[in-house]
């Protein structure tokens, strides 16, 4: 691994992210505008806006950045520049850690956006610290990110890694605990959603709604995010190889 | 630059090199040597495993079987890989960077001076565009940003897979000079191409043909060899002569 290779790679997605505002703009304004369309919905029942909203400030940073890292490293291989990086002396995970510090900014200010709307403007009560909500929000999006990458390397087409969405993410948002209470699931469901890193991440959100501190089970929450976060990072590091067939 | 060269090794040398691709083999057993301080030409149609043999020496193609020895070490091993400047036929750049941001970034992974940018920039002729952004660019300025790229930190070899296709003959004169200046200073090129009238523009000439080398010489004496006037009729002359081809017609192998 090698700093300067690392941080110039982060300030070139950065950069790339700066000349696409229109990709900044969607990043960044819609999930505020759905939280917002969710705090109107559930204007007569500000309790489920508390629970649904939390969780939402969890999905959103995954979704969006499984989505932004799935089609930007499937442009790195099929526009060949992965192929030139890779003759290049730069290490696979200074490329990850590149993609990782550039989208984990993203992440985080995004969450900041969010909260900051949700916990300000739109009234959601949340027991724990504010800070908290932040780190469960950016682990989510660094899992969010990890995911893409490994996804990214089974998709040939842009179409096929948008696909992706529904085909990876989608099961999770069913069985994470946000539409049915994971412990009123049937049992083949529960183990399931046991094993889907989703569930740990709305797990640890609606924790902080009701919880004033850190507990063991929201470190555990927080450990399963990081763990599996860094199983896809390796997973995906595996599918970049200097040599193809 | 005298401290090449003289009793070294070549810059490229394959031997036995094999390359299997979805159950085809693509190269059967290549055996070549590029030198130093010129520029080579690999001639061959379209599909002959010019681009399979150039992967294989810059190290990103798996290999069934051979060496291929670039500058002294196996190709692909970490040492080579700020001394070996490789073009995709298809421009390898970042389209939503401008054509600077696209070489600060590659010069940062390479560990190039700083000024190494604002160098190549001016050697592929496109100071003008500096500022714009890569996918704005025409396809041959974009070829030009792809080549540019490789070389900055003035490599050692240079690996070039059609690099002039589609550019406008005036271009195409002022990369040869390029090329010629760059050589000239010890560098070592491997410029691939199926316009068989860039031969003459190259010290050396690897002609192939369905996976196999036909011959390799300079472009005088493969004219000589054929008594061709030109190297579109030395390479049909060629082919006429090759065991492999002649096999490969219907009424030849038994088996």
């Amino acid at each position: 691994m090698n700093t300067t290779r690392t941080l110039a790679t982060a300030r070139r997605v950065l950069a790339q992210l700066r000349h696409d505002p229109r990709t900044i703009a969607m990043l960044l304004v819609v999930p505020c505008v759905l939280l917002a369309l969710l705090r109107y919905m559930f204007d007569q029942q500000p309790q489920l806006f508390d629970r649904v909203g939390a969780a939402l400030l969890g999905i959103f940073p995954l979704l969006v950045m499984f989505l932004v890292t799935s089609v930007a490293m499937l442009r790195e291989r099929t526009t060949g520049t992965l192929e030139r990086l890779l003759t290049m002396p730069l290490g696979r995970l200074d490329l990850l850690l590149g993609y990782a510090l550039a989208f984990g900014a993203v992440a985080l200010v995004q969450a900041v956006l969010a909260s900051a709307l949700t916990l300000g403007l739109l009234g959601l009560k949340v027991a724990g610290p504010a800070w908290l909500l932040f780190a469960v929000a950016v682990g989510d999006g660094l899992l969010g990110m990890a995911l893409g990458l490994l996804v990214s390397a089974f998709a040939a087409t842009e179409f096929q890694a948008v696909q992706f969405l529904p085909a990876v993410i989608l099961p999770q948002l069913l069985l994470c605990g946000l539409f049915v209470p994971r412990a009123n699931m049937a049992a083949v469901l529960r183990w399931i959603s046991d094993v889907l890193p989703l569930s740990y991440a709305v797990d640890a959100m609606s924790r902080l709604t009701v919880a004033t501190g850190v507990d063991a089970l929201l470190v555990r929450d927080l450990a399963v995010i990081a763990g599996a976060a860094l199983l896809a990072l390796a997973l995906g590091a595996a599918t970049l190889r200097r040599r193809t067939a | 630059m005298m401290n090449y060269g003289v009793g070294s090794a070549p810059a490229i040398r394959a031997a036995g090199l094999t390359v299997v691709r979805g159950g085809r083999t693509v190269l059967h057993g290549l055996d070549l040597d590029v030198p130093r301080g010129s520029v080579t030409g690999l001639l061959g149609p379209s599909g002959c495993g010019k681009t399979t043999l150039l992967r294989s020496i810059v190290g990103v193609q798996r290999v069934a079987g051979g060496r291929v020895e670039v500058l002294g070490s196996p190709a692909g091993s970490a040492a080579l890989r700020d001394r070996v400047g490789y073009v995709t036929q298809a421009p390898s750049v970042y389209g939503d960077l401008s054509v600077t941001e696209n070489l600060r970034y590659f010069a940062a992974v390479l560990g190039a001076p700083p000024s190494d940018p604002g160098r190549v920039i001016a050697q592929v002729g496109l100071t003008a565009h500096a500022h714009a952004l890569v996918a704005r660019l025409s396809g041959g300025q974009r070829a030009r940003v792809s080549l540019a790229a490789a070389l900055l930190g003035t490599p050692e070899l240079l690996v070039l897979d059609e690099p002039t296709v589609g550019l406008d003959p005036v271009l195409r004169q002022d990369l040869w000079q390029l090329f010629r200046q760059l050589a000239d200073g010890g560098a070592a090129l491997l410029v691939s191409s199926h316009v068989m009238d860039e031969a003459t523009r190259c010290d050396r000439l690897l002609l192939m043909r369905d996976g196999r080398l036909l011959a390799a010489g300079t472009p005088a004496e493969l004219l000589r060899r054929t008594g061709a006037s030109d190297i579109d009729s030395a390479f049909l002359a060629l082919v006429a002569q090759d065991p492999d081809a002649t096999a490969a017609l219907p009424t030849g192998d038994p088996s």
